[in-house]
């Protein structure tokens, strides 16, 4: 699944500020200064180019995206539901 | 400062999901009846599951002619038919003059929404060529206070504002400004909102904030807003003129505040709304011992539940530990435009009957909101002066403190 992680990766990379590359599993959304609007893009992004609903609602930590790890993850497995 | 006159409100109307005129909507509130169900005018096959504020009972026919009804978007008729009622309860009369000398104001924060969803389902669905010929009139957003002034002849200053969910708050305190100020006699304000439509739910559907149950404000578990529609208005006028012509004065509106968090789009600010409060306050001339009650905005949001409490605190200091605070969202949902007025209505009734209504669908407490929120139950509160919040998106932040007549 690392064609999953790679397109996550992309699409999280135009939500952060500056210039940042490296852009690990292990890194926190937060500390990539994606913030709540960029959050929004970001699912709106993801579901677009998966195909897929992610049911995040920002009431509630049921849907945890607390790293990049944690995003793909949660693809992963919506994608996997849908097919 | 010395103002040449002291404002009352005289009249109220209202439009909502639990009733039609303002004593079925406020009777409804005290005992806590909620309107809240799932969506009947959307196929629930393309939403997410979300609960809505409906008014599911409104017949244009009762209130308009039939050759009347077509020019009038939805948002419109709730506004006009808000604004009969405020007028007929206050038993003013816009002759002699007085018509020139009052004001119209009416806040909205969508206009003519269902205008405009109906001319793109011809254009992009039907492939139309032409749409309704009113549909400019319709949709624009100040068509409420155009239809305001129209259908009650009134021909002083009047105009739209335009602040999401501060609208209609921000539409009472500039006009209780104009008349305080002599530049108008009296003024009919309110707003209004009618936003319940495909297009509308799936933009509040992705910025992910809508509650799949119900609306509960300042509670453990909740699930965020949930959307309404409606109308409120009030007729306001000096005190001077409501004495000389022995009317009901139903409240002083004695202060108003407004600021803006110049921050995020959509997170509030603590800052903001505590500026708004304490604005208010002063203009008043208040202190928080004053302050007796609040109509929270209270939208059942994570975000905007913690940051009010917050600023409660803030802005009332020792004080907001000892005073009820109700969101009335609880049982009509977030009529937008339209709340302002909503809960400026049920905060004027509070006053005269002395009740908190309840802030229902409570669970229990949320650690970030510790204050008295009257859960589930209305409650007899001895109140002298009172506040209703409104804090929008885009940080803009508005509110009104209205007192029991003296």
């Amino acid at each position: 699944m690392a064609d999953v992680a790679t397109d996550v990766i992309a699409i999280i990379r135009k939500k952060v500020p500056g210039d940042k590359q490296d852009i690990k599993m292990s890194d926190k959304l937060t500390e990539l200064g994606i913030e709540s609007i960029d959050a929004l893009e970001m699912i709106f992004d993801l579901e677009e180019k998966f195909g897929i609903q992610i049911p995040y609602n920002a009431n509630s930590a049921a849907t945890d995206f607390s790293t990049v790890g944690d995003v793909v993850k949660a693809i992963e497995k919506l994608k996997g539901e849908a097919s | 400062m010395n103002w040449p006159n002291r404002v009352v409100v005289t009249g109220t109307g209202i439009v909502s999901p639990l009733g039609l005129d303002t004593r079925t909507y406020w009777d409804a509130l005290k005992e806590g009846k909620t309107g809240i169900a799932l969506p009947t005018v959307v196929p629930s096959e393309l939403l997410q599951k979300e609960v809505v504020a409906e008014i599911k009972d409104f017949d244009p026919k009762r209130y308009f002619e039939e050759r009347a009804i077509a020019p009038l978007d939805r948002v419109s008729q709730f506004a006009v038919v808000a604004a009969r009622e405020a007028a007929a309860s206050s038993g003013i009369s816009f002759e002699d003059g007085l018509a020139d000398r009052t004001a119209v104001i009416m806040g909205t924060g969508v206009g003519g929404a269902n205008t405009l969803e109906e001319s793109y389902r011809r254009l992009f669905i039907e492939n139309a060529s032409r749409v309704y010929p009113l549909s400019v009139p319709k949709v624009m957003p100040n068509a409420p206070a155009s239809q305001v002034s129209m259908h009650l002849g009134l021909r002083g200053p009047a105009f739209g504002v335009v602040s999401a969910c501060s609208s209609a708050t921000h539409a009472i305190g500039l006009a209780f400004q104009m008349v305080r100020a002599g530049i108008a006699d009296a003024a009919v304000a309110g707003g209004a909102e009618a936003c319940i439509n495909l297009g509308s739910l799936k933009g509040w559907e992705a910025l992910r904030v809508m509650a799949s149950d119900t609306c509960r404000p300042f509670s453990r578990d909740r699930k965020g807003l949930v959307i309404g529609e409606g109308a409120g208005a009030v007729v306001l006028e000096t005190l001077d003129n409501a004495r000389k012509r022995g009317a009901t004065i139903l409240a002083e509106v004695v202060g108003f505040g407004m600021t803006a968090d110049a921050k995020d789009l959509t997170n509030p600010d603590v800052n903001g709304m505590t500026r708004a409060i304490s604005q208010c306050l002063a203009d008043g001339g208040l202190t928080a011992e004053d302050v007796d009650y609040i109509n929270a905005h209270g939208t059942g949001t994570l975000a905007n539940d913690q940051t009010e409490t917050r600023a409660i605190k803030a802005a009332l200091g020792e004080r907001a530990r000892q005073i009820p605070i109700s969101s009335t969202k609880s049982m009509v949902g977030h009529a937008l435009g339209a709340a302002g007025a909503l809960e400026l209505v049920a905060a004027v009734m509070s006053l005269r009957d002395q009740v908190a209504p309840p802030t229902m669908g409570y669970l229990g407490p949320d650690p970030a909101c510790d204050l008295d929120y009257v859960p589930n139950m209305a409650r007899d509160v001895a109140m002298d002066t009172v506040l209703s919040n409104s804090f929008a998106f885009g940080g803009l932040n508005a509110v009104l403190a209205v007192r029991r007549p003296h």
